[in-house]
């Protein structure tokens, strides 16, 4: 298959689960709003510190006001990570390759993207709510039209790995906002205010329920660390998504698992390993912020090889 | 909707001999469309444009933001051709095609048609679309003009004539496919009665024509279709075709030119193509051997297409007989290289590198339309009768200024189709607007003319332009079969 089709079909899949992963953060944060006791500041500065894009906002915004926040994250047309942007970049890279996916995917693409701009155009935030879930209701129905639509092929493969790899990457970051969210004061730490920002943490990546229903059901920092990385089984985990993205990328290269030829599949097959073998006492012990920066440079690497590998062909001369 | 009041006025009318006198051939159309209520038809035709929306048909306009797509307005009321005269049209255009690649074959050899002084050698030679690159060059079976889109038009008295040849990459042809998808559900029972001939063969014989210049005892050729991207106004029909033919569509970043082939960048290493459908024009497709600046082709293509290792459709080189004063010389051609005379006539034209000729023109700009040589698409045009004295002003500047390249010709009274529009209240009417026709003809294993071609419309009522560009619309075309299997046979 062409590389900058399959390039292109990664992309796709990135930026949709991208633009449905921005929406799930600056959810998180809405809901704690909600259930904030009177008196504690709201907190938005956490949201632009785990995007890693802190300078962008500052010299655009200023401000850390859930307006300039929200409008940053959803709706700038600058700024290349917001919801509107990853729909824009979504569409061309679909457009793009309009013969090789199904019209489906196509069809659903084209709706997403007409949907947040409009939404765009007409926004209030008191249907902001409304407007995230209307987001990754949209993401889910484009990956699962993808699933039934599309021929399970290289291309496919090569999709599927770029939304397994992006939806790594952003849990990591949706468990980095909780580092970033003060707590009042330290005596805080295990009280109800706590925990009521963990529960809200794990209704954002869609893992309230699931987790609740995993066996131990109280709720505790470490178990809910424990479920969001190590997890094998819920699929927005980090060992979940890197378990997808490898046997994709095993399944385009043809090398059996556990085994590796390319410089794609050393780093992923390590990363997915050191899940595997890794303890929660190690990630205390390493400090949960410090080893989700490790896993997100990490996800960078693969990435690059990816592209290295597969995309940026040069002849040789 | 009723056609009662409706009145072909002084032009020739594709559907009616004469007010409530509907063509033979027209009857059972204009009878479906008058059992509708005109609120019914104007849906059926809401209908069939959001169907063309959702399937993307769209083009993009040059200068309008970025990726700003836009659906072709669609008529649903077709135009309809009788298989008498298709089977003309269909000889004229075979007869026209073949001379002109014998044209094209001659001047980039021997130029025997120069050297006998049929046409002027010092017109060929500036003409732009004249590659000197292409000198020698040896297109695989001979072939130089693989796809051809020929603007017909239809003056007052009924008469057809050539207006364009389009050698080069005609598009289009994607709309034809998807209007006729969309009529077909509009008025099924019209296709089930009528013998329209049905269109979809037409990727197949793009294929064929295709496949037929890969060499030859090569088991799975490569062929491509290469785009200059999505930014591009008929992106959308790029990759129609790709998808129809079931090829890859690419880019001139996929490309590469690596042990003296063309390959292309795979996730599994380089790959040879074999033959391109190329939908770029001639002076971007190689910055080593045309245009430098160009970023859309593949460095050191012509020398792997000059060395017999890639075929490309069209060839290289074939604009130069898109050059209108070229044009002009095509019944010339016709009878040099065959033989024989013109069957479907070129619009009467004025050269105005003829001093006598010029001095004419001149004179007379407000009868006449002008055109510069190496336009299309409706620019670089004046329409006289519709023209300001300060835009005739103009053009008699522009025109003394460089007399070679612009030509003038009467000013067609072209033929009209009635057409659903809205009239001053926002009600659906029944209005004659002027139409095109541009078949497409495959120049393969034989020449294939296939039975449909696009009929543009111009929607602006009493406007003769029809570009895409410059606000016109389309229709299907219904071209009918012959009643008599026999008839059929012979114009094959």
């Amino acid at each position: 298959m062409l590389s900058r089709v399959a390039d292109s079909i990664y992309w796709l899949n990135r930026y949709v689960e991208r633009a449905e992963n921005v929406a799930r953060f600056v959810d998180v944060n809405l809901n704690l709003i909600l259930d904030s006791p009177r008196g504690v500041a709201q907190q938005w500065k956490p949201l632009i510190l785990t995007t890693s894009d802190l300078p962008l906002f500052e010299k655009r915004y200023g401000q850390f006001s859930a307006e300039n926040v929200i409008q940053f994250l959803t709706f700038d047309s600058d700024y290349p990570s917001s919801i509107l942007s990853c729909l824009c970049s979504a569409r061309e890279n679909a457009r793009s390759v309009r013969e090789i996916i199904s019209s489906e995917m196509w069809e659903q693409v084209n709706s997403f993207y007409l949907m947040v701009k409009e939404a765009a155009q007409a926004q209030s935030l008191s249907e902001l709510s409304a407007f995230f879930a209307e987001v990754k209701m949209a993401s889910h129905l484009f990956a699962g039209v993808m699933e039934a639509t599309m021929t399970h092929n290289e291309g496919w493969h090569f999709g599927r790995m770029g939304r397994f790899l992006e939806r790594a990457d952003k849990t990591t970051r949706i468990l980095d906002v909780k580092y970033f969210i003060l707590l009042p004061s330290p005596k805080d730490v295990g009280t109800t205010l706590d925990e009521i920002q963990w529960i809200a943490l794990l209704k954002s990546a869609s893992a309230y329920e699931m987790y609740r229903k995993r066996g131990q059901h109280r709720i505790t920092p470490s178990e809910v660390v424990k479920f969001l990385v190590l997890d094998r089984e819920f699929p927005r985990s980090i060992q979940f998504c890197l378990m997808q993205a490898e046997q994709s990328l095993h399944q385009i290269t043809g090398t059996p698992t556990g085994t590796w030829r390319n410089s794609v599949e050393r780093p992923l097959g390590r990363l997915r390993s050191e899940l595997g073998y890794v303890t929660l006492e190690e990630i205390v012990q390493m400090g949960l912020h410090e080893f989700l920066d490790h896993l997100q440079g990490e996800l960078n690497e693969v990435g690059k090889k990816i592209f290295e590998t597969f995309f940026a062909l040069e002849p040789v001369c | 909707m009723q056609f009662s009041s409706y009145n072909p006025g002084e032009f020739y009318d594709e559907l009616f001999a004469a007010q409530s006198q509907p063509r033979p051939e027209a009857i059972p159309l204009i009878q479906r469309i008058e059992a509708l209520s005109p609120g019914e038809l104007r849906q059926r035709q809401q209908a069939a444009q959001i169907a063309l929306f959702k399937l993307g048909v769209t083009f993009n306009v040059y200068g309008d933001s970025q990726g700003a797509e836009r659906v072709m307005p669609f008529d649903i009321i077709p135009r309809i051709v009788s298989a008498q005269e298709w089977s003309q049209l269909e000889r004229g255009l075979k007869q026209r095609i073949q001379a002109l690649n014998l044209f094209l074959a001659d001047i980039y050899h021997e130029q025997k048609i120069l050297k006998d002084g049929v046409i002027p050698a010092e017109i060929v030679f500036s003409a732009k679309g004249f590659l000197q690159p292409c000198q020698g060059l040896k297109p695989p079976a001979g072939i130089w003009c693989h796809i051809t889109g020929t603007d017909l038009v239809r003056d007052r008295d009924g008469q057809w004539y050539v207006l364009e040849d389009n050698l080069r990459c005609p598009s289009g042809v994607s709309y034809v496919l998807e209007n006729r998808r969309v009529m077909k559900s509009t008025f099924p029972a019209l296709f089930a009665t009528m013998g329209i001939r049905a269109v979809d063969g037409y990727s197949g014989h793009l294929l064929e024509t295709l496949l037929h210049l890969a060499p030859p005892n090569l088991p799975d050729p490569t062929v491509v279709v290469l785009t200059p991207g999505i930014y591009n106004s008929a992106y959308f029909e790029h990759s129609f075709l790709a998808q129809q033919m079931g090829v890859e569509l690419v880019e001139g970043r996929d490309l590469v030119v690596a042990d003296g082939y063309l390959q292309m960048r795979t996730t599994k290493g380089l790959q040879r193509v074999d033959v391109i459908y190329r939908r770029i024009d001639d002076d971007f497709i190689d910055p080593l051997a045309f245009r430098a600046d160009s970023l859309l082709g593949v460095p050191g293509l012509m020398e792997v297409y000059r060395a017999g290792r890639v075929a490309i459709a069209n060839a290289l080189g074939t604009g130069v007989a898109d050059d209108k004063v070229i044009y002009a010389y095509v019944p010339q051609m016709i009878r040099y290289y065959l033989g024989e005379d013109q069957l479907l006539p070129n619009v009467p034209t004025y050269l105005c590198w003829e001093a006598k000729q010029l001095e004419y023109v001149l004179a007379n700009l407000d009868q006449l339309v002008v055109k510069a040589a190496n336009e299309s698409g409706g620019y670089g045009m004046l329409i006289g009768p519709q023209s300001s004295a300060a835009q005739r002003q103009e053009f008699a500047q522009r025109i003394q200024a460089n007399p070679r390249n612009y030509i003038a010709q009467p000013t067609l009274c072209l033929s009209r189709v009635p057409t659903l529009l809205d009239n001053s209240e926002g009600l659906p009417q029944l209005a004659g607007c002027h139409v095109d026709l541009r078949p497409y003809i495959l120049y393969g294993k034989e020449i294939y003319v296939h039975p449909g071609g696009l009929t543009r419309v111009a929607l602006k009522q009493g406007s003769l332009v029809v570009n895409s560009s410059q606000g016109g619309g389309s229709k299907d075309t219904w071209v009918l079969a012959a009643a008599d299997l026999s008839t059929e046979l012979g114009s094959n």
